[in-house]
């Protein structure tokens, strides 16, 4: 049986892949970057691309690397960071406790829906003014401003969760003798959990989204207030290089809390790979 | 002949982790024959069917519909089915569900309406047309398939286990109406089953599988009346007894695993 | 009490006693949240009014008559002119760009498993570089005017839409691709009346919480580098101390997200009504 099976879109079927000139899966999107690094690197250095306004790639790769190791780099990741923590901490800490009250009280969240739909679409950005009056220009506005656009979705999230718990099961726990403090740690939070993460999960982005921007706008210690900094100076591969290493700090958030989500919900539905 | 398979297999994989599916199946169905298949649980069924409507392309073998062979899905097949909640599309009415395979054949808009009507009349689901398939219960939505593969006009009509996942009252009436729509379409029909019943109470003829490596076992001519009755006919000790016959060989194949030469008989 | 006694609809079972008493205990239930619901609200701004009028004076917190007289003053319709629909066109530039770009490429990458393996991860980290981050790059490369402001918004909105469509185009259940190929449905045909359909709740929450982003980088854009538009307004309030209107400011941009977002509801409630009702014979 050597002719090659094909499925119905064409691509040969995983279980094919004896190896040989097939390429893992994983050298496709190596591939891809390393393409987009070389043509960064054409056009700005063949003049495509104006070198002034955009520097190559290498020096732009280069002057991060002398950022990092020159130590100048990491006070600033600190600082964003420090934002972002407190930022999403303080919303954890209040969302967390205020969704499961709503999600368990109806009554409580019919009188609050009002104020929470209309102060959850307003974009936080808008009260940076305020912020600024009340709070000045240092961590504390960065922190406020983070803490309150993080805190909408996973509060809302939480929320939906707790409400949503399957009736079936609590009553079930109803039926076997468990009181409502029970009820509420054994069956609703753990049934409430996948959503209480994607919540943390888009909270985390939004909270460093916020500390950036506040740095941006406001002038905050970090990497935020630096990008602006090295625009204002005209020193623009150290203003690319920042750009670079913010991007690489979301990304390794994400992907961080992406992995606990995974890691707390193994024994959820949607981790559960089809049984062989 | 209006579908003829000759020698189909099908393996999964390579080398060591190969897997056969498949192993050699031949099989004739003539025009208007109603042709049910049955064979012990994983044989293979699936995957038969969806080698001959094109949806999987089969390792060795080749299907035949009026001697021109298939490659990928062919014009005059239609296939119902096992889920229909995965099949029938949940964004538009029932009535758009029916219309949209025809919309590609170019027809006149009329004579599209035409058969879309005369299709939910076979299946007795005229009010229904409106609706949304999630609206409908299980058996309505069934019919629901049946009618857009009968209003496609199809020169031979698949089905892989239609009625397995309603209630055994819904499928009584799913088989029966079966029975009606070929006296009013005279369909030709090849029913994939796992009710050892209800491939008799459908059938002309009934193709038993083997287990793995699939092969066909044996095939057995139906001998009762054409009229069927959901009680009469199995009532009659020709049913019992082809049933008893059927019944015997699939278990007998599920505990062995030796390799028998197909056996045609009128049994 | 018996479990199956125990009727589960809703957040608090109650025992089926008799129909009456349980239709009497749920409208109480029902006015009392409609009551609240009304109440609540109302008592805040109240509360807002008494304290800043009565309790403190404060610079930075006027009293609520004045800061919805400044509104109606200054936004009716001057600014409304001047520096709403400019930001409001911004956005909805930038937006529609995204989405359609968005959606189209999604498609393609949906469609071809190995375009999705190849290209995914790069848009992934794309997508995680905070947007603010874009914004002076963007303005040392276009320049500070309309044009980069809405690059920005397009550019941040695209990825977010782009990987949706993808995820949602790829993950379309292998059931209705195989009754479109047996049937005869390919191409554009398939492409406009099962892969869409189908991809299309996946694609509209892409879109929604795109659309906030949108607006962020908007209000954001306008703060850092404008002459006109919402955010540049309020900056700018604040700067000249001038703060009932920058209070008024601040309120139009909420009111404003909160229309954008009822709008969009709007839109999905009538694209997606089959998948409600789908959802919703499923859970019963």
């Amino acid at each position: 049986m050597s002719a090659e099976v094909r499925s119905t879109l064409g691509v040969p079927l995983n279980e094919l892949n004896s190896g040989g000139f097939q390429l893992p899966s994983w050298c496709w999107p190596l591939i891809t970057v390393a393409v987009v690094l070389c043509f960064w690197e054409f056009c700005s250095r063949f003049g495509i691309i104006s070198s002034r306004f955009i520097p190559p790639m290498s020096v732009t790769f280069a002057k991060l690397g002398e950022e990092a190791l020159s130590g100048s780099l990491w006070p600033l990741v600190g600082d964003t960071l420090r934002g972002w923590a407190l930022g999403l901490g303080i919303a954890m800490g209040i969302g967390i406790p205020t969704g499961v009250l709503l999600g368990s009280s109806p009554l409580a969240y019919r009188s609050v829906r009002v104020i929470i739909e209309f102060l959850r679409p307003m974009p936080s950005v808008a009260l940076i003014p305020l912020t600024v009056l009340v709070f000045g220009i240092g961590l504390k506005s960065e922190v406020f401003l983070a803490a309150f656009a993080a805190l909408w979705p996973v509060l809302v999230q939480t929320l939906y969760g707790v409400a949503d718990t399957d009736p079936v099961a609590v009553d079930t726990g109803r039926a076997f003798g468990l009181n409502g403090w029970e009820r509420l740690y054994k069956i609703k939070l753990p049934s409430a959990l996948p959503y209480i993460l994607t919540g943390v999960r888009i909270s985390s982005a939004v909270s460093l989204i916020l500390a950036v921007t506040a740095e941006l706008i406001i002038g905050s210690p970090g990497l935020g207030q630096a990008i602006e900094a090295a625009r204002q100076g005209s020193a623009y591969d150290a203003m690319y290089a920042l750009i670079l290493a913010t991007g690489i700090l979301g990304y390794l958030l994400n992907i961080g809390i992406m992995r606990m989500q995974c890691r707390l919900l193994h024994w959820h539905q949607s981790q559960r790979r089809i049984a062989p | 002949m209006l579908l003829e398979i000759s020698n189909l297999g099908k393996v999964y994989g390579m080398g060591r982790n190969a897997v056969e599916a498949i192993g050699r199946i031949d099989l004739s169905i003539r025009e208007h024959e109603f042709v049910s298949v049955v064979g012990p649980s994983g044989c293979g069924k699936t995957t038969l069917m969806k080698c001959i409507s094109g949806l999987l392309e089969s390792t060795t073998g080749e299907v035949r519909l009026r001697g021109k062979r298939i490659s990928g899905t062919p014009e005059g097949m239609a296939l119902v089915f096992q889920e229909y909640g995965r099949s029938l599309f949940p964004w538009v009415t029932a009535r758009e569900n029916i219309l949209l395979p025809l919309k590609h054949q170019r027809l006149d808009k009329r004579v599209m309406n035409e058969r879309v009507e005369e299709a939910v009349d076979a299946v007795g689901l005229a009010e229904a047309i409106d609706r949304y398939p999630w609206q409908l219960s299980g058996g309505m939505q069934q019919r629901i398939a049946i009618a857009r593969a009968l209003a496609y006009k199809p020169e031979i009509l698949l089905m892989d286990e239609p009625f397995a996942s309603v209630d055994a009252q819904t499928r009584a009436d799913l088989e029966d109406l079966l029975l009606l729509v070929r006296r009013r379409y005279s369909i030709t029909l090849l029913l994939v089953t796992h009710d050892i019943d209800e491939s008799i109470y459908i059938g002309d003829r009934v193709v038993i599988l083997s287990g793995a490596p699939t092969h066909v076992k044996e095939e057995c001519v139906i001998d009762l009346p054409g009229l069927r009755d959901q009680v009469k006919t199995k009532e009659l000790q020709e049913f019992a007894r082809l049933r008893a016959h059927v019944f015997t060989q699939i278990r007998h194949d599920r505990a062995s695993d030796t390799k028998k030469q197909a056996v045609r008989s009128t049994c | 009490m018996s479990v199956i006694s125990v009727i589960t609809k809703g957040h608090q079972p109650t025992v089926d006693v008799s129909s009456r008493r349980w239709s009497d205990a749920r409208w109480r239930r029902n006015a009392l949240g409609t009551t609240l619901e009304i109440l609540v609200p109302l008592a805040l701004l109240g509360i807002w009014e008494f304290v800043t009028t009565q309790l403190v004076h404060s610079f930075y917190f006027p009293p609520l008559h004045k800061i919805l007289s400044t509104l109606v003053d200054v936004w009716f319709f001057d600014h409304m002119k001047a520096d709403l629909v400019p930001s409001v066109a911004r956005l909805l530039v930038g937006y529609g760009i995204a989405v359609i770009l968005g959606v189209g490429i999604g498609a393609f990458l949906g469609l071809s498993r190995r375009a999705q393996i190849a290209v995914e991860p790069l848009i992934e980290f794309l997508r995680s570089i905070p947007p603010p981050a874009f914004l002076p790059a963007a303005m040392v490369i276009i320049g500070v005017d309309d044009g980069m402001r809405v690059f920005v918004i397009t550019f941040v909105c695209l990825w977010p839409i782009l990987l949706n469509t993808a995820d949602g185009i790829a993950g379309v259940d292998q059931g209705f691709l195989d009754t479109a190929k047996v049937f005869g449905i390919k191409g554009f045909e398939r492409f406009r009346r099962v892969l869409l359909p189908a991809a299309a709740p996946q694609i509209f929450a892409g879109m929604r919480t795109t659309l906030a982003i949108g607006l962020i980088l908007m209000v954001i854009s306008e703060m850092v580098a404008s002459i006109n538009g919402i955010g540049y307004f309020v900056l700018n309030s604040q700067r000249t101390f001038a703060i009932p209107e920058m209070w008024s400011g601040t309120i139009v941009l909420g009111v404003l997200g909160y229309l954008l977002n009822f709008m969009f509801l709007c839109v999905e409630r009538k694209a997606l009504h089959w998948h409600r009702g789908l959802k919703a014979g499923q859970n019963v």
